[in-house]
Order: structure tokens, then sequence, then C-alpha cells
């Protein structure tokens, strides 16, 4: 979705070996660099650090309280880090607007629910794709053309991803009217309609049974094969096992493991940090 | 109570259906008969047939005019209050400045000696009173809840004190000789003169429909969702990607365009402005004028403007065990508005979501307690 604009004009690599080869051509799109953030006492992140590459899928995981939550915040500029700065598309995005943030290309769901209650499904995708409309309050007072051509666009866009996370039958009626599992799609397709090139997704699988965490899974492959790349947070190991291309462990604030879902499940202070093992016991 | 409230919430919701399902041209028929009953109500011919409603107690057009001055301001205000959520206690403030304008510009007792005529003022004293309300929300839209009804009330009492205090705006004795607004009849009598208030009536119900045609445009657009969606959740709608600063801003001078125009209509229709037009106690009536009616709904906000300021016109003259009801108006709204509270905090004619919105809230006390 409109990400080719960003490719970095470095030439192609011909005879450059390849120094690591897990995902691809590798080119980072998020860099969250040595982030330490503190509320009063708390220390939420305390330096963590990783990078999520173009189009991959990775996983945060992290017992509750790991600061998992506090790291989309800290992307999504809702919060400052204290140290450290967050990159996006290689551009500094601390300090920005979030408004901003999202229309550079970044998109979330959130744990707790965050629709507009009382608009429609309908409506609830439209305030997603009016991200990138352009009708001022003008052309809108008088209806002019480009006001027409926007709405047209912005209830399409609803219809196609209404229909792509499978709720179509859902878009007249008040978010708060849908059921859970609803109101989960259609935060996602509310996400999906700023067109981003990454989506965070917090906890979406919350609260499923088995079969709708496997409906998901689908989901979230769908998303990236739509060249969307895809920030996972999600405490069931085995849902992010089934999806997830690499994963970051947080742990109290620190990053205590990263790497491809097999190794990150054999190391051992995941284990500890899983099953409540104090650290030096398993030292 | 509870049963008679649902038979009137199943009246209403019967005819709120009959009203969706109703061919398009039976609605505009409706609307249009609305629209000529209104045109037609000032004049005697036509409100000798109506009973009770017309006034005993003073001129029914010149009542009619003040209802249409309030009408005005409660859509203004409507779109603060009611689409983006924001408490608005200073409203009439932006009315202060419309009428001020005006008077300052136009008047012989204004120190500017600019006179000009009523309609070269109106453009400036709508300009001005836009840039009122982007200087009064710059700063203060930044913040939420509390802290803007608060600073918003200053204003108004900031506007109004200024009026009072100072040389240049006149004090009580005001500016007088306002000039009226332009046009003459075939035979060469100005149609807006001293002694028939029906036009003037008329020229605000015109401008009325006008602007009750552009909030409903600007609410059934990108910029009336980002409002709603302000109002329903201010965070997810800025991790959305609306600018919500930006938004809140323009409902901000919205209102304030309204409120600014009704103002400079006032002023033309009054001939004289001082500040005894401006007590604080009308942004309160305003506001409950908006809630009274619904909160979030233009037909609401119109309901309920033309209700509150009819209903203490109709107290005039009234007596009652020897008491003038009209000296006691302000306890009876009070009233209305507790019992309101207590019985439909969602207003007569509410808006399908702030209904749900106060339901909940309900819920939440009943639960709760
Ligand atoms: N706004 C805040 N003020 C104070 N402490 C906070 C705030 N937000 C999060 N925290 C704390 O930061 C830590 C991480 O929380 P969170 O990111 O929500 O964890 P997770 O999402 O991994 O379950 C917790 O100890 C939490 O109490
Ligand atoms: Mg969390």
């Amino acid at each position: 979705m409109g990400e080719t604009v960003q490719k970095p004009t470095v030439p192609e690599q011909a005879g450059a070996p390849a120094v690591e080869s897990t995902a691809g051509d590798r080119e980072p799109l998020l860099e969250v660099d040595h982030v330490t953030l503190r509320f009063g006492g708390v220390v939420a992140l305390n330096d963590v650090d990783f990078t999520l590459y173009k189009g991959e899928i990775l996983g945060l995981i992290g017992p509750n309280g790991a600061g998992k939550t506090t790291c989309f915040n800290a992307m999504t500029g809702i919060y400052q880090p204290s140290e450290g700065e967050i990159r996006f598309r290689g551009e500094r995005i601390t300090g920005k607007k979030k408004h901003h943030i999202t229309k550079m290309g970044m998109a979330r769901t959130f744990q707790n629910i965050r629709l507009f209650p009382e608009m429609t499904a309908l409506e609830n995708i439209q305030v997603g794709a009016d991200a990138h409309h352009k009708t001022s309050v003008i052309s809108a007072l008088f209806r002019l053309p480009r006001h027409r051509r926007e709405e047209r666009d912005g209830i399409e866009k609803a219809e196609r991803l209404l229909d792509f996370v499978g709720i179509s039958g859902r878009m007249h009626d008040a978010a708060r009217n849908l059921s859970y599992g609803e109101q989960r799609r259609l935060e996602i397709a509310r996400a999906l309609a700023t067109d981003p090139v990454l989506l965070c997704l917090d906890e979406p699988a919350a609260g499923f049974n088995p079969a709708e965490k496997e409906e998901l899974l689908q989901l979230i492959r769908k998303i990236r094969d739509q060249g969307i790349t895809v920030l996972l947070i999600e405490h069931d190991m085995r849902l992010v096992m089934g999806v997830t291309d690499r994963i970051v462990v947080l742990e109290f604030g620190k990053k205590i493991a990263e790497g491809l879902p097999a190794e990150v499940r054999e190391d051992h202070r995941v284990i500890a940090a899983y099953l409540g093992v104090p650290d030096d016991d398993v030292a | 109570m509870t049963s008679v409230r649902e038979w009137i919430d199943s009246g209403r919701h019967a005819v709120a259906e009959r009203w969706h399902n109703a061919p398009r041209w039976m609605r505009w028929a409706v609307i249009a008969a609305v629209i000529v009953f209104f045109y037609a109500l000032p004049n005697r011919e036509f409100y000798q047939w109506l009973g009770p409603i017309p006034t005993t107690g003073s001129n029914f057009g010149q009542v009619l005019f003040t209802v249409s001055i309030y009408v005005l301001l409660a859509v203004g205000l409507n779109i603060v209050v009611g689409f983006a959520g924001l408490l608005d206690l200073g409203y009439f403030g932006f009315f202060a400045v419309g009428a001020y304008t005006v008077a300052v510009l136009t008047s012989p007792s204004s120190d500017l000696k600019t006179l000009w005529p009523w309609l070269l003022a109106l453009p400036v004293a709508l300009v001005l009173t836009m840039v009122s309300g982007v200087m009064l929300g710059t700063p203060t839209l930044r913040l939420r809840g509390d802290y803007l009804a608060i600073v918003t009330l200053g204003f108004a009492e900031m506007i109004r004190v200024a009026a009072t205090a100072s040389d240049f705006l006149k004090g009580q004795r005001g500016f007088n000789q306002i000039p009226h607004p332009p046009g003459s009849y075939s035979d060469g009598k100005p149609i807006f003169g001293v002694l028939d208030p029906r036009p003037y009536y008329w020229l605000v119900l015109t401008l009325i429909i006008l602007v009750v045609i552009g909030v409903r445009n600007l609410n059934r657009s990108r910029v009336g969702r980002a409002w709603i969606s302000i109002r329903e959740d201010e965070d997810a709608a800025q991790l959305m990607g609306v600018p919500t600063f930006k938004f809140k801003l323009w409902a901000f001078a919205s209102g304030a365009f309204i409120g600014g125009l009704a103002g400079a209509l006032f002023a033309g229709k009054q001939n004289f402005v001082s500040s005894q037009n401006l007590e604080l106690l009308n942004s309160i009536i305003i506001l409950a004028a908006v809630i009274l009616g619904g909160s979030g709904n233009i037909v609401g906000a119109i309901v309920g403007g033309g209700l509150v300021a009819y209903l203490i016109e109709r107290f005039r003259g009234i007596e009652f065990f020897g008491v003038e009801l009209y000296e006691y108006r302000f306890m009876f709204f009070g009233l209305v508005l507790v019992v309101m509270m207590i019985f439909r905090p969602q207003g007569l004619i509410p808006n399908r979501r702030r209904a749900a919105e106060f339901k909940d809230r309900r819920k939440e006390v009943i639960v709760g307690g």
C-alpha cells in the first residue's frame, strides 16, 4: 500500500554478502533505539532496543505488565521516551503529533477496544479513511466535488474493509451493538482504513476461543500478504508461535530475548519469565 | 411516570419511523409546510386563529424576532457542545462581539465616527467574532473538560466587564442610532423600519434556514465525523489520524460565527446596544436550550432554543395568584432543567448517539450504586 515511494536509492547489492538472511532484504521499517520510559519511579521500558523489518510479522510478547502496551504507546506518540528515540521509515518520530504519525503509515488497535461506540461500523472506518482525505471545511460546507468524491471513496473503502475482516453485514449498526469479536475486527478494519505500512495489534485475540483465534491468525496473514508489516502483541505463546516471523520478549520493561519463534521458545529466560521462576534459580 | 415516558417514547419512535420511511417528496412537503407556517406566523390574519399561542403581554412579531435570535444561537452552540462535546459556558460572548462590532462601526455615538452602513459592518463583525473564537480557542482547546468551561465563562464575563467599564464601549449609556439593514419597498418606504418587527424576523428566519443547511452539510462530512469522534474518544480519534485540535478550533470558530451573526442582526434591529444586553445568564439560557432540545441534534437545538425563548416571553404579563410569572422565569427554567436531568437527560429530541451515551451513564450509575 503505497510504500514504493519510501524505497531508499541504494544501488542493488550485487556482490555484498548477505550478513543476515532471516527476513529477505531486511529493510528496517521501525527502529526502537534504546528506549527508556519512566512513570515517576516506575520504569515501564528499560533500554528497549529492537528493529522491525519491512514485510515481517514481529511478535512482542511478555507477561502482564511487561511494558508491551507502553511500547505501543511510545511508538504512536502517546508517551514520549525518557531516553532513546524511535524512528519510523527512517524518520525520528519522537515528539511528532499522534495524527501525524498515523499519516506516516502507522496504525494500531487497542488492548481494551476503543471504537467510537455510537458511530456505525461504516462511520468508524470512514474516520480512519479520512486520515488521508483533504476535504476542507469550506468544501464540506458547500458539498464541493472533492467532498463528494472523497465521501464516495471512503464508503467504498469501508465496504471493502468490512468484507475483508468478515463483518460486511454490520455496516449500519452502531459499533456498541456489535459482538465482542466483531468489535475487535472492526478495530482492525478502522486501522487498515488509514492505509498503514505498519499495523500494530495489541492483544487482538484476547478473550477469543481457539476457533476464533485461528480465524484471526488467518486474517493477520492475509494482512501481511497485502504488503503490510505487522507488530503483534500477544501473551498466548502458542498463538504467537504460529504466525510470527520473529519474536521480541519483554519482562519488567526489559528485552530478555529476541529471535525466531523456535529459538525463543527454547530460551531459558523466556521459560522462566512465563513460568514465574525467579531468574537466579535458572541461571 | 415510567409508563408515561415509555408511551411518549414509543410515540416518538413511531413518528421517527414514519418519517424515515416516508417518500422523499413527502418529507420535502412537510418541511416546506413547516417553513411556510413560520413565515406566516407573525401575521395577525394568521395567528389570530392559533388560540393561546400568540403572546398577550407584548407584540407577537417582536417576540418572534427574539425567539428566532435564540434559535440561531442554539444552533450555533449546538455545534460546540452537541457535536464536538466542548462545554462552552460563555457562548453569549460571541453574540456580544458581533453586536458591539456593528455598534462601534456604525453608531454616531462611537468614537470611531466611521458611520458605516449596517451591511458593510456585518462581514467585519462576522470575521471579528470568528477571530475572537480562534483566539479564545487556541490556548484553551488543548485543555479538557472543566478547564474549558471555566475559561469560556471567564471570556464572556471579561467582555461584559470591558463593555461596562471602558469609555470606548460606552458602558450602560451604550451606542444608539445603529442603522438598520438596507432595502426599501417599491413606494420608497424602508423594509427594515422601527415599527414593524416582522421583516427582521423574516430575515433571521431566512438566515436560520441557510445556517441549518450549512451545519447539516458539515455534520454529514468528515468534519462532523471528526467532531463526533472527538466527543466520543479524543485519544482514539487522534490515533486514527484526526487532527483534533484543528477540528475543535473549527467547531469553536463556526459556533462563534453564528453567535456573531445573531449579535449583528440584533444590533441592526435594536438600534441600541449597551452593556445591559450582556447578562451572564444569557449564556446559560442558550446552553439550557441546547440541552433541553437534545444536544447533538440540529432539530433539537431549534426546538430547544425556540421553546425556551418563547416561554420566557409568554410569561410576560401573566399573573398567577397576584404574582407576575415573568419574575420567576429563571427559577422555572432551573426547575425544568433539574426535572429533565432526572427523567430525560438526553433532551426532548435527542440525537440517536447521545441518547445511547446517556443510557450507558444511567446504567453505570445504577450498577455503581
Ligand atoms: N500511564 C501510566 N502511569 C503509570 N504507570 C503506568 C502507566 N502506563 C503503564 N504503566 C505501568 O507500566 C508497566 C507496563 O504496563 P503495560 O505496558 O500496560 O504492560 P503490558 O501491556 O505488557 O501488560 C506496568 O507496571 C504499568 O503499571
Ligand atoms: Mg498491555
